[in-house]
């Protein structure tokens, strides 16, 4: 599904420029859900953006592919129909265009107005039904933004999500209806093989964890994958150490599974 | 040259009779039906409460089918009413700048306008559909609109501007004065469809009584030579409400200076003013508010919001408060800058291309709430901005 190889990426000009990810290396496989941990810094939202190709963060070195296909020059719309969609930790808010607007844009019916079933449907369970109207994000509370976000993977149906600190400002209440939903969109109630979708959570501590069940657990410091390995493991070695020391939990690392040299460790 | 500069004896008024007198719009050639129906008025002729055609001087077509409402040339109005003569320069000042001196100075045998008066208690919400449309090369029409609102009656007025294609450099001089009485309504909608050559000085005033509300929505979206105008609303009497919505889009070398008056004199009146504003080409806006609260538990609010899309346009915003009794609360709120980026990249990634997500973020932009009008007008001013903007 994703391929990220020695990915090394700079934001930032001249003098100010500043090396975020350092020959970062990450492979998921369909029917994945890596969760990458990290500290606030540690390039956890620069990943995102560059996946996504936002404007701003410079490729120096390697390359990102899906399905095979090399994509890290491509526009950020021409990634989305290659199957990436995004969970925005801070989606923008933006005046005039309604949260059904979005929701058509997602669907490929830009030019409708009218609200359509499958969007009342999945607003309906989100409890937003009552935002369809509302400018996007306008006034929004943290869980209404999260849930309007979802609101919009849901109908846009990515083979890859990424999930940007889904459960950062939002209440005990809206993470596990938020959870549960992505739980079942990403096809863990299936079996392993029988699971099609990826994503990659992003999160510096997971409460989201206790609903959607994971595969693998990366640690990101300083624009490098510390360790990976069992998600439970590694999320309780952190809860208990911090993330400087959880490296020496680590079961294997990421760089070796992706065939890259082991990094010199002390 | 600045906008005083502009001299009104340059130009020259027709005469009353230069053109013919219509019974309907589908008397007149196919170039002016298609022009009306931009602004709609084809299609308000069988459905709405009144129509009003002016080209030039001459008042070519004025219908009412409404039993509630009374439209009338203002000269035949005047001969009518002897009484309209106590609203004639009233709520305006004659002496006000030298436009409209020039317009109280021209000959009463030639000015012309609309009288458009809703009767006492009688709530009409189909659309008084109005134009004023200027044909004549190097011609200065000038109007005088007179606009009553009866004791607890509600007109809806949609107008629409515009001027006859290649007529050269040419102005509009229109003098407007509305009088909402006790607990009575007026909204008036107003599209302007001038040209690169049209010089424009509207010259307005709104005088509310006790409970009335005047709700003023302006759309210019193509371009002119200028326009200049800066509706003062007298709130007098207590509860009353004013909502100025102004949108606008300037284009080639548009220079529009624009703004809206509230002086909230009654107690717990109420003003707001909302202005969303895009500039391209060379285009130069200023946009102007001014509130003034003088009664106790007076509110307003002031919003401009402005996207330049070129370096080389330019969006002036000059909010003003002024407040006169500590029992006031008048704010505002001004944002002016280019598209944001972060809105075209959150747009594109939900799978539209940069164009589509920059002429989303601009159509979005310029939405307005018509929530005030009532609802078959608001359907069809929002199909005729649509259609507007597609052509942009």
């Amino acid at each position: 599904m994703l391929d990220i190889r020695n990915l090394s990426v700079s934001v930032g000009d001249g003098k100010e420029r500043k090396q975020v990810l350092k020959e970062l290396s990450l492979h998921v496989e369909d029917g994945e859900v890596h969760v990458i941990f990290g500290p606030n810094g540690s390039g956890k939202t620069t990943l995102v953006q560059t996946l996504l190709g936002y404007p701003g963060y410079m490729v120096e070195s390697g390359k990102i592919e899906i399905n095979g296909e090399d994509i890290t020059k491509l526009p950020i719309n021409e990634r989305v129909a290659r199957g990436l969609g995004v969970v925005f930790q801070y989606p923008p808010a933006v005046r005039g265009i309604k949260l059904n607007d979005m929701a058509n844009l997602v669907l490929k019916k830009k030019d409708v107005v009218d609200i359509l079933p499958e969007t009342l449907d999945w607003a309906n369970r989100l409890n937003m039904q009552s935002f369809l109207q509302r400018d996007v994000n306008l006034g929004f509370s943290g869980g209404e933004k999260k849930r309007a976000e979802v609101l919009q993977i849901l109908l846009q149906n990515p083979s890859l999500l990424l999930l940007d600190e889904p459960d950062s400002g939002v209440d005990v209440e809206n993470v596990e209806i938020i959870g549960r939903l992505l739980n079942k969109f990403l096809q863990r109630d299936l079996k392993p093989q029988a699971r099609k979708k990826a994503a990659i959570i992003i999160t510096h501590l997971g409460y989201l964890l206790n609903f959607i069940k994971s595969d693998r657990a990366h640690v990101l410091c300083d624009g490098q994958f510390l360790c990976s390995g069992d998600p439970k493991e590694i999320y309780e070695n952190i809860l208990k150490n911090g993330f400087d020391k959880c490296q020496n939990s680590c079961l294997f690392s990421a760089r070796e599974e992706a065939g890259c040299a082991i990094p010199a460790k002390e | 040259m600045s906008m005083q500069d502009l001299d009104p004896n340059e130009f020259k008024t027709q005469d009353s009779d230069a053109h013919e007198k219509v019974t309907s719009i589908k008397d007149l050639s196919a170039e002016m039906k298609q022009k009306l129906a931009r602004i709609g008025l084809v299609m308000a002729e069988e459905s709405g409460a009144g129509t009003y055609l002016q080209r030039d001087q001459t008042a070519s077509l004025c219908n009412t089918r409404s039993k509630d409402v009374e439209v009338l040339p203002i000269r035949q109005a005047m001969q009518k009413h002897d009484w309209l003569k106590d609203y004639s320069w009233k709520a305006l000042k004659a002496d006000t700048d030298k436009f409209t001196k020039d317009a109280a100075s021209a000959n009463p045998e030639v000015i012309q306008g609309y009288f458009i008066r809703g009767l006492p208690g009688k709530i009409e919400r189909s659309a008084v559909q109005t134009c004023l449309y200027v044909e004549s090369k190097n011609t200065k029409q000038v109007v005088h609109n007179i606009i009553i609102a009866e004791e607890g009656s509600e007109i809806n007025i949609v107008t629409g501007c515009m001027s006859h294609g290649g007529i050269g450099r040419a102005m509009h001089e229109g003098i407007s004065e509305f009088y909402v009485k006790k607990n009575a309504k007026i909204t008036f909608t107003m599209i302007h469809e001038w040209q690169e050559s049209m010089e424009v000085r509207p010259r307005t005033a709104i005088i509310l009584e006790e409970g009335a509300s005047f709700i003023n929505n302006y759309i210019a979206l193509k371009p002119v030579s200028s326009i200049q105008s800066n509706p003062i609303a007298y709130l007098n009497g207590d509860n009353s409400r004013v909502m100025f919505q102004t949108i606008l889009y300037g284009r080639g070398n548009s220079r529009m200076d624009l703004g809206s008056r509230a002086i909230l004199k009654g107690k717990n009146s109420s003003a707001e003013m909302i202005s969303r504003i895009i500039t391209t080409d060379k285009a130069d806006i200023v946009a102007r508010g001014l509130i003034v609260g003088e009664g106790p538990g007076t509110k307003g609010h002031l919003e401009c919001r402005g996207l330049l899309l070129s370096d080389t346009s330019r969006i002036d915003s000059i909010p003003e408060l002024d407040a006169k009794n500590p029992d006031v609360n008048i704010t505002h709120e001004a944002a002016v800058g280019k598209i944001s980026q972060d809105e075209i990249n959150y747009l594109m990634a939900r799978g539209a291309t940069e164009d589509e997500a920059t002429s989303m973020i601009i159509n979005g932009f310029l939405s307005f709430d018509l929530s005030e009008l009532p609802p078959e007008i608001a359907k069809d001013t929002k199909k005729l901005v649509d259609q507007t903007m597609k052509g942009l």
